[in-house]
């Protein structure tokens, strides 16, 4: 269904924010999203309306943390295919009632281990974590599976072979928060790259969450130019977080997103969308802006913090590299 | 060129110091041990093996990390090695009475199970010589408030790597207000959606963007606070 759409559209449009939405609807920190599947149907289904009336063309489920090994904090570790099935089942709802094609992406978040050697999780064993939330996402109805907000390229892997092993199409973002790379030093090339060698291909490769919209389009910018074929995903935050009394705000505008989107079209992103703080006020925008633009030339990093704002977390200066040590040589 | 074979042994203190820099930037915990039990075995306190080896070598480690050089898998490493080292000298410093530089307790708040980035901090604070006390992950406000009470310690330290439970700091910050503790300790913060602006507006006293920020953050606070203690 997400080939169909890309055949016949230029860029198709992804959802806001599912977290922060969830707490203007009455979430409290520490509170588990997933549990409103089955607690507050409504309130998810409500949050998958809002932004198919804004325009969105994919939705993720409400199963970011859904794995047992997130679920396990809320006591919840036995709930994995009921969660994730209806996370999959209130998305499918509202996609299906929509009058436009929507596509159900499944959302598959991070476990929170580091993989071994430097952890305890095995690949073998992460795939088995990710292949039973799959399991649910599929029962439920989602189309794809939408793995996110990544730093590990083991961690990638495994979801992508829980995918394939579940017979389900997926696409993987990774989070690039630090210094223009995961905070596991992967770099977008060499993240577009791991890809490649993944068992099953994935349908789009590329970016969410991190630290800052102009931060992103220099990593989608990177991954464009080094897989110029591949469809490419850009999920950016909407501005930086700030508390007022007691709920959260993000600091990005829907002018900005509605920019971020342009210049993220122009990056050679072909699916775009916001992540954390990013409402359906926003993502209307973002879809109006897509829709009077005409994809332009690539931006450079100058053009993008001109237009988007101080890169959050810069690359390190010309040059520098590792030390040498006189046991790694010079 | 590499050198592998370098014989620790017949380094003079010097080179052996510098060379045991470059063993815990390569996360080489057998060589850094070994390095530890030499200089010890040359007659040098506990304390000088800790602050002249092992917290100037994490120190190298943490300018680089700060500066987007090193990640995540790198300062793991360097941090196991630094670990290793303190295995050794932590009974012995205990013996001597060396003096210690503060006292954290840490942990990442309710909600969230990420802890990488936490003990990341817990590990360099300890290489920087703070006693650090790690409640772990999903922390609600009871365990940071009986922690420290228990422990009275310097700082508190908060983690959160969740848009949906950062907020939580807030809940905790607030609670030692009531409690009225919250002149007594430092509150730092850290996380990858944080900001400083955020970590202000929860009330925290600092943000720290990595480890190494954390430890940089945490001296300064203590050295505040020694002078107004000498002050006053």
């Amino acid at each position: 269904m997400l080939q169909d759409l890309l055949r016949t559209r230029d860029w198709l449009l992804a959802d806001g924010a599912t977290g922060t939405t969830l707490f203007a609807m009455g979430l409290t920190s520490g509170e588990a999203p997933e549990l409103w599947n089955h607690a507050h149907p409504d309130r998810i289904r409500r949050l998958h309306q809002d932004f198919v009336s804004a325009g969105a063309d994919i939705i993720l489920t409400n199963s970011f943390g859904g794995t047992s090994r997130r679920l396990f904090l809320h006591n919840a570790q036995d709930r994995v295919i009921e969660l994730n099935r209806l996370a999959a089942q209130h998305a499918r709802a509202v996609a299906d009632a929509a009058d436009h094609p929507v596509v159900v992406a499944g959302s598959v978040g991070p476990t929170g281990d580091l993989f071994a050697p430097l952890g305890a999780l095995t690949e073998a064993e992460a795939v088995d974590i990710f292949a039973e939330q799959i399991e649910g996402l599929k029962a439920g109805g989602a189309d794809l599976i939408w793995i996110e907000t990544m730093s590990a390229v083991e961690e990638m892997r495994a979801a992508a072979t829980a995918a394939a092993r579940c017979g389900m199409d997926y696409v993987v973002t990774a989070s690039f928060d630090t210094a223009g790379r995961t905070m596991m030093g992967i770099t977008p090339e060499a993240m577009a790259d791991a890809t490649t060698s993944f068992t099953q291909a994935p349908h789009g490769i590329g970016c969410n969450c991190g630290v800052g919209a102009s931060d992103l389009l220099v990593s989608v910018l990177g991954i464009t130019a080094a897989k110029p074929d591949a469809i490419v995903i850009a999920k950016a935050n909407c501005g930086i977080p700030q508390v007022r009394g007691g709920s959260i705000d993000y600091s990005g505008t829907p002018e900005l997103m509605a920019d971020y989107a342009r210049l993220a079209c122009d990056s050679g992103a072909r699916i775009i969308g916001g992540c954390c703080g990013t409402t359906s006020d926003h993502l209307l925008a973002m879809r109006r802006a897509l829709e009077t633009h005409r994809r332009g030339d690539r931006p450079d990093t100058e053009t993008l913090i001109a237009r988007l704002g101080a890169l959050a977390s810069p690359p390190p200066r010309e040059g520098a590299t590792r030390r040498a040590t006189r046991r790694s040589g010079a | 060129m590499a050198d592998d074979d370098i014989d620790l042994d017949a380094l003079p203190d010097d080179e052996l110091v510098t060379q045991m820099h470059d063993d815990l930037y390569d996360g080489l915990k057998d060589e850094v041990t070994a390095g530890v039990d030499i200089l010890l075995g040359r007659g040098w306190t506990p304390y000088r093996v800790l602050t002249e080896a092992l917290v100037e070598g994490m120190r190298i480690v943490g300018v680089d990390f700060r500066d987007g050089i090193l990640f995540v898998p790198e300062v793991l490493l360097s941090a196991n090695a630094m670990k290793a080292g303190m295995a050794i000298l932590k009974p012995l410093l205990a013996q001597t009475g060396a003096p210690k530089t503060g006292k954290m307790v840490i942990g990442t708040v309710k909600g969230d199970i990420h802890d990488i980035g936490k003990n990341l901090v817990a590990m360099m604070m300890e290489g920087a010589g703070f006693e650090v006390v790690d409640l772990g992950v999903n922390t609600d406000v009871d365990r940071y408030l009986a922690a420290i009470d228990e422990h009275q310690p310097d700082i508190l330290g908060m983690s959160a790597l969740l848009t949906t439970t950062m907020p939580y700091m807030k809940v905790v910050i607030e609670a030692l207000k009531t409690k009225g503790i919250r002149d007594r300790i430092v509150v730092l913060v850290g996380g990858a959606p944080l900001n400083e602006e955020f970590s202000l507006s929860v009330g925290a006293d600092a943000y720290c963007r990595d480890a190494a920020v954390a430890v940089e953050t945490a001296k300064a606070f203590m050295a505040r606070r020694s002078n107004q203690m000498a002050a006053g």
